[in-house]
């Protein structure tokens, strides 16, 4: 018996719940080389910018416990080649792509919404509230809820109605829940977490930081309790908002997690760098695992360990109902 | 593409160490300049990113093998030293862009410096098919630290060496002898595969005897499919633009003249998209 893998990311129905998460699949092709991206959820862009940047000097990446510290700064061509090049590839391959979008003030951000806007092949748009790569440090969208929410609601203004747009959260923040929810007032169909945290590393033979930005996004499974914390948080708090799971999934039991915690969809970031098959094994994992537990669709176990204590699972008391003549 | 790849025998080749691993399908893709990635630390290993790894020889016994040269640098290369023959290794490739090939048989010189000089073993070979001449620059620290003095010896009609305590050959750096031997061969082109200062030197020179140079580099990639942006380094295009290009993906092959290795680690302010360059603030 197979279980139903579709899910819905606001309306937008996905023929299954994994996608890259941004910036670690480039625009695709990199990864087409290996397996049809159709077997994806959908593709998660890397944040698209306004002008083309050169990103960060190296060294940009450097190996933790469990985990890896990147400094790439948004390295990119810009909207008007991703335009010209890379959507166009996707859209015509018919690949559901949720495009990621980065900016530096809300003007940019609403042009990038623009301009974005009326092109073929946008299945959703990411907004990158938080990116710690970026080079202003003092304004980080994802830290302040009324920020985040400007940002929000300007791109929500200009995108189509039928596009829905997620606000991607950062997880070093006070307070995530308050942000999730400026978001959401200010018309986020849909929230992803976590970005990376920022983390740093010091290289002891050189005795400076090993990074050339000193500081950087941390990723890998070391992230992963985090994300599930703050999935868990949110979906607690606003229990009616789909959420993209994102931080240190290398399996399908860590996708499970973050489904049992409340996320729809779960992006697939830094595993992409170890196994460029790690997106369809992971959507394979997960499938088994609620197979072996008697789940006949995925969408019956997001958010299913928020159920009080004591209580069973909801689809083994439809199974049982549903046996009992 | 990936393949599960079984280790047939493991060596210590001078002060490095070698894996001979069963591989058929990207043994059969392999061009001389390839490289491959492999995953260190086992199935639940906490090291997430690949190591790339150079090929040093390419056979068709079992299918297919690759011998792959590397030296230890930390845990995920000590893992790696301690493969034994029959274990399996998780290995992604053949990855890059290998060297292109003179056309018309050429004098072709080979500069290799430490490990670096295992990937121009294999090229050595495509080029002596073609009817090139080959000579060889091989040098290192120390005599250990010379990579494939032998083999070359073997192969090439001349082959130089040097090192920097004098403990075999020249005492000296391989540019230190690279210019009379471009001189004493009439060479053609000149390959080079050696840490970034090295092949800035062999580019220099190369280029004052106004001959092609194809330089291989060496940078630290996490993934090696490029996606992951972190192996970039400023080349200048075709169209005489600056641009951050990845080692992995447009490289680890580049035209000498064309790599700005005096900016390498930095941005450089002419760069496509270098800060202050276009919309400024974006972040």
């Amino acid at each position: 018996m197979s279980v139903d893998m579709r899910t819905f990311l606001a309306h937008v129905e996905l023929a299954n719940p994994i996608t890259t998460a941004a910036g670690c699949a480039s625009s695709g092709r990199e990864l087409a080389q290996f397996f049809d991206l159709h077997r994806l959820g959908a593709l998660t862009t890397r944040s698209i910018t306004m002008a083309p940047r050169a990103g960060r000097p190296t060294p940009r990446m450097a190996e933790t416990p469990s985990g890896m510290l990147n400094a790439v700064g948004l390295q990119g061509p810009g909207i008007d080649a991703f335009l010209e090049r890379e959507l166009p590839w996707l859209a015509q391959r018919g690949i559901k792509t949720i495009v990621s979008i980065g900016g530096g003030t809300v003007a940019e951000y609403s042009e990038l919404a623009r301009r974005l806007a009326d092109a073929p092949g946008v299945t959703a748009l990411e907004v990158n509230l938080s990116c710690p790569n970026m080079e202003d440090r003092g304004r980080v969208f994802a830290r302040e809820g009324s920020a985040a929410a400007e940002v929000i609601a300007s791109v929500r203004s200009i995108m189509r109605y039928d596009v829905p747009v997620v606000a991607k959260l950062a997880p070093d923040v006070a307070d995530i829940v308050a942000v999730a929810r400026a978001c959401v007032d200010a018309g986020a169909d849909a929230l992803s977490m976590i970005n990376n945290p920022l983390g740093m590393a010091i290289d002891t033979e050189a005795l400076r930081p090993s990074l050339a930005a000193v500081t950087g996004g941390l990723s890998g499974p070391a992230i992963l309790p985090l994300a599930v914390r703050c999935v868990w948080q949110v979906h607690a708090a606003l229990p009616g908002v789909p959420i993209i799971g994102i931080g240190g999934v290398m399996t399908g039991r860590d996708a499970f997690q973050l489904v049992l915690a409340g996320a729809c969809v779960v992006g697939v970031g830094t595993a992409l760098f170890h196994d460029p098959y790690a997106c369809l094994r992971i959507e394979r994992e997960l499938e088994d695992l609620l197979r072996a537990r008697g789940f006949q669709r995925l969408a019956d176990a997001v958010g299913l360990a928020h159920r009080p204590p004591g209580s069973a699972p909801r689809h083994l008391l439809v199974d049982t109902e549903e046996s009992t003549p | 593409m990936q393949v599960t790849g079984t280790v047939l025998t493991t060596r210590r080749v001078d002060a490095y160490h070698a894996l001979t691993v069963v591989a058929p399908g990207i043994a059969e893709r392999y061009r001389p300049g390839h490289f491959v990635s492999v995953a260190v630390g086992g199935p639940h290993t906490s090291m997430v990113t690949r190591r790339a790894l150079s090929i040093h020889d390419v056979k068709s016994d079992y299918g297919g093998t690759v011998e792959l040269v590397f030296t230890t640098r930390g845990p995920g290369t000590a893992w790696l030293a301690e493969r034994r023959a029959r274990d399996t290794l998780d290995l992604v490739g053949p990855l890059g862009r290998p060297f292109p090939l003179p056309r018309d048989p050429a004098h072709c010189v080979l500069v290799g410096s430490e490990y670096g000089s295992a990937v121009l073993f294999p090229l050595a070979d495509a080029l002596l098919a073609r009817g090139c001449r080959v000579d060889f620059v091989l040098g290192g620290a120390g005599a250990e630290r010379v990579f494939g003095a032998m083999r070359a010896r073997r192969m090439a009609t001349t082959t130089t060496l040097t090192t920097e305590d004098g403990s075999l050959g020249l005492r000296g750096k391989v540019t230190d002898a690279l210019p009379s031997v471009i001189a004493d061969t009439r060479a053609d082109a000149v390959y080079a595969c050696a840490p970034m200062e090295t092949l800035r030197a062999v580019t220099a020179v190369a280029m004052e005897f106004d001959i092609p140079v194809q330089v291989a580099v060496e940078e630290s990639m996490a993934c090696g499919i490029g996606v992951c942006m972190t192996c970039v380094l400023p080349v200048i295009g075709d169209d005489g633009a600056t641009r951050m290009v990845r080692a992995c993906a447009e490289g680890p092959v580049f035209r000498g003249e064309r790599v700005r290795f005096e900016d390498v680690g930095t941005i450089p302010f002419d760069a496509l998209g270098a800060p202050g360059g276009g919309v400024r603030h974006v972040g």
